[in-house]
């Protein structure tokens, strides 16, 4: 078992690298203080789809596409596609990767399935099962809205701890080579349920789960959070970002000024999006736009992406059900 | 740290909703649609020969004006601000019916649309005609109808 390190926590000495990668957004995600850091803003958010499933679908496809293309990689290359969306039965992942005839591992993790991806890729490349694997997950603000809250056009006040679901995709391909941000460690982080059932605040519900995962990160490699440059949490909002920096603070930790909320930075102020993003793009499109251009403009030597995920649904949320949450850390090095 | 102390957490560094200032806004909305249903009345009473014929006009004017304005993407923002004053009046039924009859068109006419357009109007009604059978006979009892 010597790749495993602590409880919780895979090593790769291997060091798988990230290939190549490719984040799209939506024009609305365009808008806000990152629309530099992603490879393409859509000038829509329907790409001439008869429906908002179709579109998602679409987004991944490209995504998918794109980042192969940036590398000339040939799909027969790739040995694994592990994809992810925030849909029932994640048909979003299922459908896009149908274009092609690579071995697909569907994953959900809801807004965390990114770093589940990276996490389980990374592992297949150490253990040599693989040579080449493709991450993949897609949201949309109008299917997340469908199957998660109301009709779009209802009459609803939505309050200030509310998310608002990522439109966009984010793909990467992961293998060997001498190029890209390697990926040194992942801690899988366990279900961490507070009893919290506010479904219109799910940052607060993330928030102990993403600090028991890097409590668990940090105990397992002996690091601090002052070695990383930038510790960026997946979609806790405004809210949930606030709790977890609580939770923090009461263990004495040294480095929080290093915490950063991919959901709670993904749109401005002004743009009214309540707490933040959340979906499966929006940890994907901030870490691979904002986190690793970062790395590969030598502004950050090591970053740790740390997802959550509400792990709720409609019916558990309608039955008075608690939301269980999760979070995954990655650990990227230039 | 237990659940319990972690709720009290969370509850102590929750933001507290602007209560007054969501008030007004819904006082004002509200106010405002109604006026606007007042304008109708008044004008369909001239037309109309009885009270409840001009009523059942305004109904209808004003049931067309919450669903216009939700086809064309203004009544959701109306009631982002308004909230409950833009709910609590028959243009926020209208707006319910609409939005889902919108949102659920892909599924088809018959099992999507069909089906789904009272899946958020449904309980209102529901409920609205329980309640109306509890007064009634709450009304019959007292006044020893029976």
């Amino acid at each position: 078992m010597s790749n495993r390190l602590g409880s919780q926590t895979l090593t790769f000495s291997r060091r798988p690298r990230v290939l190549s990668s490719y984040t799209l957004v939506g024009p609305i995600e365009g808008k806000g203080p990152h629309a530099l850091d992603f490879d393409e803003i859509l000038p829509d958010d329907v790409l001439g789809q008869k429906t908002p499933e179709k579109t998602e679908r679409l987004m991944l496809e490209m995504a998918v596409e794109k980042t192969l293309r940036h590398r000339n990689t040939k799909s027969e290359e790739v040995h694994f596609i592990l994809a992810g969306d925030l849909l029932n039965q994640i048909t979003s992942s299922s459908f896009a990767a149908s274009t092609y005839t690579i071995p697909f591992l569907g994953i959900y993790g809801a807004c965390s399935t990114f770093a589940q991806g990276i996490g389980l890729g990374a592992a297949l490349l150490q253990g040599d099962f693989a040579e080449k694997v493709l991450i993949g997950t897609a949201s949309h603000y109008q299917t997340a809205e469908r199957q998660f809250r109301y009709p779009i056009e209802l009459n609803v006040q939505h309050i200030s701890s509310n998310h608002h679901t990522v439109t966009g995709a984010g793909a990467a391909l992961l293998g060997f080579g001498d190029e890209g941000p390697q990926i040194s460690y992942a801690t899988f982080g366990h279900i961490v349920d507070m009893g919290l059932k506010d479904a219109h605040d799910m940052g607060s519900a993330m928030a102990p789960a993403a600090y028991s995962t890097i409590k668990m990160h940090l105990q397992d490699t002996g690091r601090s959070l002052e070695d990383y440059d930038m510790i960026l949490t997946g979609d806790l909002g405004k809210q949930g970002r606030k709790m977890l920096r609580l939770l923090l603070e009461k263990d004495g930790l040294k480095g929080l000024e290093r915490l950063q909320d991919g959901g709670s930075q993904i749109y401005s102020e002004g743009q009214k999006a309540g707490a933040g993003g959340s979906g499966a793009a929006c940890i994907a499109v901030m870490a691979l736009g904002y986190g690793l251009n970062m790395l590969k403009s030598a502004k950050a030597e090591r970053i740790l992406i740390v997802a959550t995920g509400a792990l709720l649904s409609a019916l558990t949320v309608l039955q008075g059900e608690t939301i269980p949450c999760v979070a995954h850390a990655i650990a990227f090095e230039a | 740290m237990k659940p319990k102390d972690y709720q009290k957490l969370v509850k102590d560094n929750s933001p507290p909703r602007p209560l007054l200032k969501n008030t007004l806004w819904a006082f004002f909305v509200g106010g405002l649609i109604s006026s606007l249903g007042q304008v109708v009345l008044n004008i369909a009473s001239k037309t109309e020969n009885t009270k409840a014929e001009a009523a059942s006009v305004t109904l209808a004017v004003m049931i067309l004006i919450g669903a216009i304005l939700t086809g064309l993407g203004i009544y959701d923002e109306i009631a982002e601000k308004g909230g409950a004053g833009a709910a609590v009046p028959i243009t926020g039924f209208s707006n319910t019916v609409t939005s889902a009859a919108m949102e659920f068109r892909r599924e088809g006419f018959l099992l999507g649309m069909g089906a789904k357009m009272f899946v958020i109007a449904g309980p209102v009604i529901v409920f609205g005609i329980l309640s109306g059978f509890i007064v009634s006979l709450a009304k019959a009892l007292i006044l020893g109808l029976f």
